[in-house]
């Protein structure tokens, strides 16, 4: 094997890196290793997203409603305030169910919508997605988020923790649910990855990708597009739906509405377009990117950097201001590596072959509708 | 009925500040078909360069520190606000043509994707920008207009901030209609409107229209920017993306890349805002203005005012 070929197995290896990172001894490991959960649940939510973005080209701004309903699907099933009272598996099933079939009912409409016009319906329902969260407090507890929510996995099993890795120090003592959901996560992400990957190249993810490339040709070799938006629409959002659910387990809370709001859809895009959309290594690789940066390196530096041979760096008046820390510099990083790509490599750091070639075209088609 | 005209008088007043901001969306819309999600971000540096100004000449207090300095006199207020209402719309104006040069020029020829997510990455870095100008909290914005009501006598509200903001909006809406229509910058930015082709085989430089046309999309948002901090009184960083997307839902709603659409749009969205406030709930109000934005792209996705248009294939 060639070594750019070896080299694009790199996912693999980092399942393996992730696989082992418990097993790390040390504090440092321990406390900055749950960092990592975040990360496994956004790509989730990413290539969820990719399936709409990416393979079927429907630039959808709201996929961070369905990762809320996914999320306050779960959190009523598992909170003891209502009487269903489920346990994880069952409630992470209706909760991509309940997304799906959301995604599908607000799209329905929608379906002949192009371009600008579909981003700002799908914008717009994500924005009443929150005010709804945030208004039917009866039900989603307003801006306090539901809690708590249950992390039982199965029913009548109480505290499904790996014993043997909870011994270990560090582990088990930041956080109780700890290891089994950090496996569970990535299991997830696994199987979520796998199953994308037969999609893929599935009669239905060729028809996605025939529809994105040009609707009109598509549609008269016969295929259905609104049929093809519906069901990209629908596992799209109902993986965001089943990120949402394993966000409030890990949280133990679903927040408030405004997890949910457009800074999250847009966080998603940011990462489905810096690693290429429609490739799932890319998204992946988006993902641990701007994730990576945003919820482990910055917690890290932000540490590191609350220290005083780093403020004292910096006169008086400085110290403590919001562009001396790593965090302040989020959305600039954000927005520059947006600006950046278009510029230079819209088809983004690991393009998909067929969507390079579109872009490359250069004649508009190809482009998003 | 006396209530229900004081809510239309207020979805007035606060909807011709929406149609100002909606007209920068609105013309860069007509031209290069990009949905400029910068653009409230732009709106909330603007006031914030107003209220950096009112504090360096020291009619407001630095914010966290010191009492508030004693009301300004009545002509210090009124340099005050001439000088605000020429610094934000120039340095806005400025602003939004370096960056349509700097970011949006280089990706003009590829497909229109790239510039949206341009757009929101400027939008991001102009949030930050604010964050790191004043902070992450609410900041006060001087009351430099009196609060006096001059409509004493009747039961109706109509104050000194009011008639401001009247008497700033609709000069600057009546300039840019002669504008538009009578210059020769105007005849060619309808041109390029048109067809940008054909205007640049007339020998019109498009480019420099377009950078023109940030340029007023911008100076107008700078001067709504000012009118607001003195209207509400209170800025933030987050400002921007909220009333950019009332002002979009404005411009949509009056036929985007329509002018007179996205004044009228401005003013529907003002009167949903106030009136359903009251009717439908204060928390209810936002999400029925972007109800309306969908409904509207659903329905008619040419905006009340907007002409029809034939798909290109």
């Amino acid at each position: 094997m060639t070594p750019r070929g070896v080299l694009g197995h790199w996912p693999w290896a980092a399942l393996v890196v992730f696989c082992a990172v418990p097993f790390i001894p040390g504090t440092q490991a321990a406390i900055y290793g749950q960092q990592f959960l975040p990360l496994f649940i956004y790509a989730v939510l990413a290539l969820g997203l990719n399936a709409v973005v990416g393979y079927t080209g429907l630039f959808h701004l709201g996929i961070a409603a369905f990762f809320g309903i996914g999320a306050y699907v779960t959190g009523i099933l598992t909170v003891p305030q209502f009487p269903f009272q489920q346990s994880f598996l069952v409630a992470v099933i209706f909760s991509a169910l309940a997304a799906a079939a959301v995604g599908v009912l607000t799209t329905a409409p929608t379906l002949r919508l192009r371009g600008d016009y579909l981003a700002l319906v799908t914008m717009g329902f994500g924005l009443i997605a929150v005010f709804v969260i945030r208004n039917l407090e009866n039900i989603t507890a307003g801006t306090k988020g539901l809690n708590p929510v249950s992390p039982h996995l199965l029913p009548g099993i109480d505290d499904p923790n790996l014993g043997a890795l909870r011994v270990r120090p560090g582990w088990g003592a930041t956080w109780r649910a700890y290891p089994y959901f950090y496996y569970l996560s990535l299991v997830v992400l696994v199987l979520t990855y796998l199953f994308l990957g037969w999609v893929e190249r599935s009669r239905l993810g060729r028809a996605w990708v025939a529809l994105r490339e040009d609707e009109l040709a598509a549609a008269c070799m016969g295929l259905s597009p609104a049929r093809l938006k519906l069901s990209a629409i629908a596992l799209g959002a109902g993986l965001a739906g089943l990120a949402g659910a394993l966000y409030a387990v890990s949280q133990r809370t679903t927040a408030g509405p405004q997890a949910y709001d457009f800074n999250r859809s847009m966080t998603a895009i940011c990462c489905v377009i810096l690693g290429g959309l429609g490739n799932r290594p890319g998204v992946l690789l988006g993902v641990f990117l701007l994730i990576g940066y945003d919820q482990v390196l910055t917690p890290i530096l932000d540490n590191e950097f609350q220290k005083d041979w780093y403020q004292q760096l910096f006169p008086e008046h400085m110290r403590g201001k919001q562009y001396l820390k790593v965090s302040g510099w989020r959305l600039v990083i954000f927005g520059a590596a947006l600006i950046i790509m278009m510029r230079f490599r819209p088809e983004g750091l690991l393009p998909e072959a067929r969507r390079k070639l579109e872009l490359e075209a250069g004649d508009g088609d190809g482009e998003i509708r | 009925m006396t209530e229900f005209c004081q809510f239309v008088l207020i979805g007035l007043v606060t909807g011709s500040l929406y149609a100002l901001i909606a007209l920068g969306y609105t013309m860069v819309y007509g031209i290069i078909e990009l949905i400029n999600f910068a653009h409230g971000d732009l709106f909330m540096l603007g006031s914030f360069l107003a209220l950096q100004l009112v504090i360096t000449i020291g009619v407001a207090a630095t914010p966290g520190s010191a009492p508030a300095p004693p009301a300004p006199s009545t002509g210090a207020a009124v340099l005050a606000i001439g000088l605000m209402l020429v610094a934000a719309p120039v340095f806005c104006a400025a602003l939004n043509a370096v960056v349509d040069r700097a970011v949006y020029k280089p990706v003009r020829a590829a497909p229109k994707l790239a510039a949206i997510v341009s757009a929101i990455g400027v939008s991001f870095i102009f949030m930050n920008m604010g964050l790191f100008w004043f902070g992450p909290v609410d900041l006060n914005f001087p009351s430099l207009v009196p609060n006096t009501n001059l409509l004493d006598g009747t039961d109706l509200r109509f104050t000194y901030k009011d008639l401001m903001v009247v008497v700033v909006t609709i000069p600057a809406m009546v300039l840019l209609t002669f504008f538009v229509r009578y210059t020769t910058l105007g005849k060619a930015m309808r041109a390029a409107a048109q067809d940008p082709t054909a205007a640049r085989l007339m020998g019109i430089d498009v480019d420099r229209v377009i950078s023109a046309t940030f340029a007023i999309g911008g100076a107008l948002a700078g001067v709504a920017s000012v009118v607001y901090g003195l209207y509400f009184n209170t800025v933030g960083y987050q400002m921007g993306f909220q009333n950019g997307v009332y002002a979009f839902t404005a411009a949509v709603l009056g036929g985007i890349g329509n002018i007179p659409g996205a004044v009228l749009g401005g003013i529907v969205i003002g009167l949903v805002r106030a009136l359903g406030s009251k009717y439908a709930g204060e928390e209810w109000s936002e999400a029925l203005i972007f109800a309306i934005l969908i409904i509207i792209l659903l329905f008619r996705p040419t905006g009340i005012l907007g002409a029809r248009t034939r798909e290109k294939v």
